[in-house]
């Protein structure tokens, strides 16, 4: 039971949650990219066009606006491009802070994809750097990226600036 | 080709916490005393719910005033099927109700059990949660005057 009315302090915060519950439809060319996911594959669509690998693939090729649906498998294995060290626990939060999400773009790809960088200190994160996809164990496998656990470092040299300079 | 799409569930929420300010503070730790408080402004009109500004000057309000209540109907809607968050679990109308001693309205839920009972300028009285926490739910909704239907 609270307290009676006149011994609480008066109102001084609201609680205004905003909450919107989708369901999300992935289409044609996502729902590829996702059951590709649950075989261990990761895979997109080329332009061609321009050549450029998409990933996921889309239905169209943003630049060139003609038909990119040509799947194209990538490695998953490929060089971070850009990085953040998230330090701020939140309710969504993966992993207790700090962590580091990273934007990667796989060999043979030219559109980064987001995910988790594991199993190094948060200062050693750093553009270039090479990492490859820990996948979940077989029964764990579904058409989601979350069939990819993490990323952690190949240990291989870092890759030039130039290698990513055009996908940043 | 595999025409068989993918589809899930997916969540956006944002759970915003704001700081009310002194006038809007004010008239929830009344709700939460079961009291229904407005501002004056400079030119004597009583806003219910409070304004922080006066909507036609710009000027800061005013002292607080304490309003009835009960109030008038003046316009509504019927909701048939509420939803989930709606304030009540069974048809109601959303009204702007003005309070005696308001001179603007306030939108609330009313229960009236049957939109047939709703009218424009029918007389309503408030319904208070026996359970307070200075929010607009301690209001728990309006109900016809002189006949709570349930």
């Amino acid at each position: 039971m609270s307290a009676p009315p006149d011994e609480r302090p008066p109102v001084t915060v609201l609680q205004a949650p905003v909450r919107l519950d989708y369901t999300v439809t992935a289409g044609h060319h996502l729902s590829t990219y996702l059951r590709a996911l649950a075989d261990r594959k990761i895979v997109g669509g080329r332009c061609p066009e321009c050549h450029k690998v998409y990933l996921p693939a889309r239905g169209a090729c943003p630049t060139c606006g003609v038909p990119a649906d040509a799947p194209v498998e990538v490695a998953d294995q490929g060089t971070v491009t850009t990085f953040c060290v998230i330090r701020i626990p939140f309710d969504a939060a993966p992993f207790p802070p700090p962590y580091v999400a990273v934007a990667i773009l796989l060999d043979g790809a030219d559109m980064p994809i987001f995910h988790l960088v594991r199993g190094i200190e948060p200062d050693a994160a750093r553009m270039g750097m090479r990492v490859r996809a820990v996948w979940v164990p077989d029964d764990q496998l579904g058409p989601t990226l979350a069939s990819i656990r993490w990323f952690e470092a190949t240990g291989e040299p870092d890759a030039p600036f130039e290698a990513i300079a055009s996908h940043l | 080709m595999d025409t068989d799409v993918l589809s899930a569930p997916y969540v956006l929420e944002y759970t915003y916490q704001r700081s009310t300010g002194p006038v809007i503070g004010r008239f929830l730790t009344a709700l939460r005393d079961a009291r229904l408080e407005g501002v004056r402004t400079s030119a004597g009109k009583v806003l219910v719910p409070p304004l922080e500004y006066d909507p036609e000057t710009g000027e800061a309000t005013g002292d607080p005033v304490e309003v009835g209540q009960s109030g008038t109907v003046t316009t509504w809607s019927w909701v048939h099927a509420p939803r989930r968050f709606h304030p009540l679990d069974r048809p109601f109308a959303w009204a702007l109700v003005k309070l005696d001693g308001a001179d603007t309205a306030m939108l609330h839920a009313v229960d009236a059990g049957t939109p047939t009972v709703m009218a424009t300028g029918m007389r309503v009285t408030a319904r208070w949660r026996a359970e307070r926490t200075g929010s607009i739910r301690d209001l728990e909704c309006f109900v016809p005057a002189g006949g709570a239907s349930r």
